[in-house]
């Protein structure tokens, strides 16, 4: 019944964002505040993650050919595969619910703590709009982040299969453009939309109607990585039944 | 001038408030006063249109809230303006940004109309210097001020203020109460002001609404206050030595 009742609110929320518009001069200042925050912040973390990622996914695929009559080209293939289709828009998605999901919780949580959101209702603003739909446009250039995440797994993996003498350049480059499928990467991006979407949106919900005060915001921002993760791998799954079979 | 006919206020089985009734009158200081957990707070957000009354009207100047379209219930909004405890400050934004805002929001005034019209209420609460700060690097009194600011920007005709004096030294806190109060007379702004501090009934209590387990128990103003036999009220404003003697003083004067 207690999740009934969240999905439900969770649901009124998102339709309350829309309504009521905020000054578009003054959203487009939010909004690319929100970019500089949420997408531009995140760059760094998410580029050093993937380039460590792609090149363990080489070794341990390196190291798990033992058969000689496997060709080594397989390398490169598993490293994009599993970037693509995966890591990248999947494993970020997981990543970014803890860094942009417990950033979003904690400061609209804040902003209710400290009564800045009350002095907005009673100023006659929209509050969520003003504060939600910014973080909904900034998030759609999250598959620009996953763009880059894929591009520097695979970096990341023939980096070390070059260097670590598992594999030739000529051979993983070879593999990464074996049989590929342009569907996989579209398939990914539609992913990485939804999961914008959900980033932006549960860690707002989260933080937006908490009670209490400095503890609980920490709950709160905890609670929201728990179930932005939750729903992001459900989605996973329920996505690629639907856009992969 | 705003009239409170038989106001309501539960949550789910928790009657909070029981049927208030009052008038707070037009460039007068209304103070509500009354211990923890009378229902003051509560009280002030069904004034706000923060809460919805479970039953009884809030008139303001003759118009229910309830009754009115969105648009004039909007603009209705912008005929008040609140001034929190906390000041709640926006932290992202400066001190003319935060006075600003409500101009960029809802008017369609230009940037130097806007500029003149904060430099005039930052002057009005006699802020001249902190226009690019940000609310962390000022003090509470300062923050107080930007707040009265903020709440007074759009000239309002409702001005509410939630313990605008909490955490402020004895001194601040009257130059707060005195501001609040010029302000009120100045701009002729219906002004309720929830408190605590027995400093501010004795100096700005124009119109006092002493609120006890969600009733109204005594109303007056600051020279009643001194005379009432309501022991509620005398057991609450009078509980420490120093107003007991003030209030025996002001008897004895009078006598």
């Amino acid at each position: 019944m207690k999740y009934l009742s969240a999905i439900g609110g969770y649901a009124i929320m998102v339709v309350e964002v829309f309504k009521k518009p905020t000054k578009w001069r003054i959203m487009k200042s939010l909004i690319l505040k929100e970019v500089d925050e949420l997408i531009y912040g995140s760059l760094g973390i998410i580029v050093f993650i993937s380039f460590f990622i792609g090149a363990v996914v080489s070794i341990q695929t390196a190291m798990n050919l033992t058969n000689e009559l496997i060709p080594k080209n397989l390398i490169g293939f598993a490293t994009r595969q599993s970037i693509i289709l995966e890591f990248a828009p999947t494993f970020c998605s997981v990543i970014m619910a803890g860094k942009v999901g417990s950033f979003i919780t904690s400061s609209i949580g804040t902003m209710r703590v400290t009564e800045q959101i009350d002095a907005l209702e009673v100023m006659g603003v929209n509050a969520l709009n003003y504060l939600v739909f910014p973080k909904i446009i900034a998030m759609l250039l999250y598959p620009f982040i996953i763009a880059v995440s894929m591009y520097v797994g695979i970096f990341g993996g023939w980096f070390a299969g070059v260097f670590g003498g598992f594999i030739t350049s000529a051979d993983f480059v070879d593999g990464v453009t074996l049989d590929f499928i342009p569907f996989h990467v579209t398939y990914s991006f539609i992913k990485t939309v939804v999961f914008a979407f959900l980033l932006a949106t549960i860690p707002s919900f989260h933080g937006f109607y908490m009670k209490g005060g400095a503890l609980e915001v920490g709950k709160a921002s905890t609670t929201s990585f728990v179930w932005t993760s939750v729903v992001i791998i459900i989605t996973n799954y329920i996505l690629t039944q639907l856009l992969l079979t | 001038m705003i009239e409170v006919d038989h106001i309501h206020k539960s949550f789910k089985d928790t009657h909070i408030l029981k049927g208030i009734s009052t008038t707070f009158e037009t460039g007068k200081t209304n103070l509500i006063i009354g211990q923890s957990g009378s229902g003051k707070t509560v009280f002030l957000k069904c004034l706000l249109g923060l809460f919805d009354a479970t039953d009884g009207k809030i008139l303001y100047d003759g118009k229910q809230y309830t009754e009115l379209s969105s648009a004039e219930q909007r603009n209705l909004r912008q005929e008040m303006g609140m001034v929190f405890q906390g000041s709640a400050l926006f932290d992202g934004l400066t001190v003319e940004g935060n006075v600003k805002f409500p101009l960029e929001m809802f008017t369609k005034q230009s940037k130097s109309e806007m500029q003149d019209r904060v430099d005039t209420v930052l002057k009005r609460v006699n802020l001249v210097d902190a226009h690019h700060k940000f609310p962390s690097e000022i003090s509470g009194g300062m923050q107080k001020r930007v707040a009265i600011a903020r709440a007074i920007v759009m000239n309002p005709k409702y001005l509410f203020c939630d313990e605008p004096n909490s955490g402020l030294d004895p001194r601040t806190a009257i130059v707060i109460d005195n501001l609040i109060q010029e302000i009120t007379e100045e701009y002729a702004i219906t002004t309720v002001i929830n408190t605590h501090d027995m400093n501010s009934v004795m100096e700005i209590g124009e119109k006092i609404l002493f609120l006890k387990n969600g009733l109204k128990e005594w109303e007056g103003t600051k020279h009643e206050i001194f005379k009432t036999d309501n022991k509620a009220v005398t057991d609450f404003v009078y509980s420490s030595e120093l107003f007991k003697k003030v209030r025996q003083m002001y008897i004895e004067e009078r006598n």
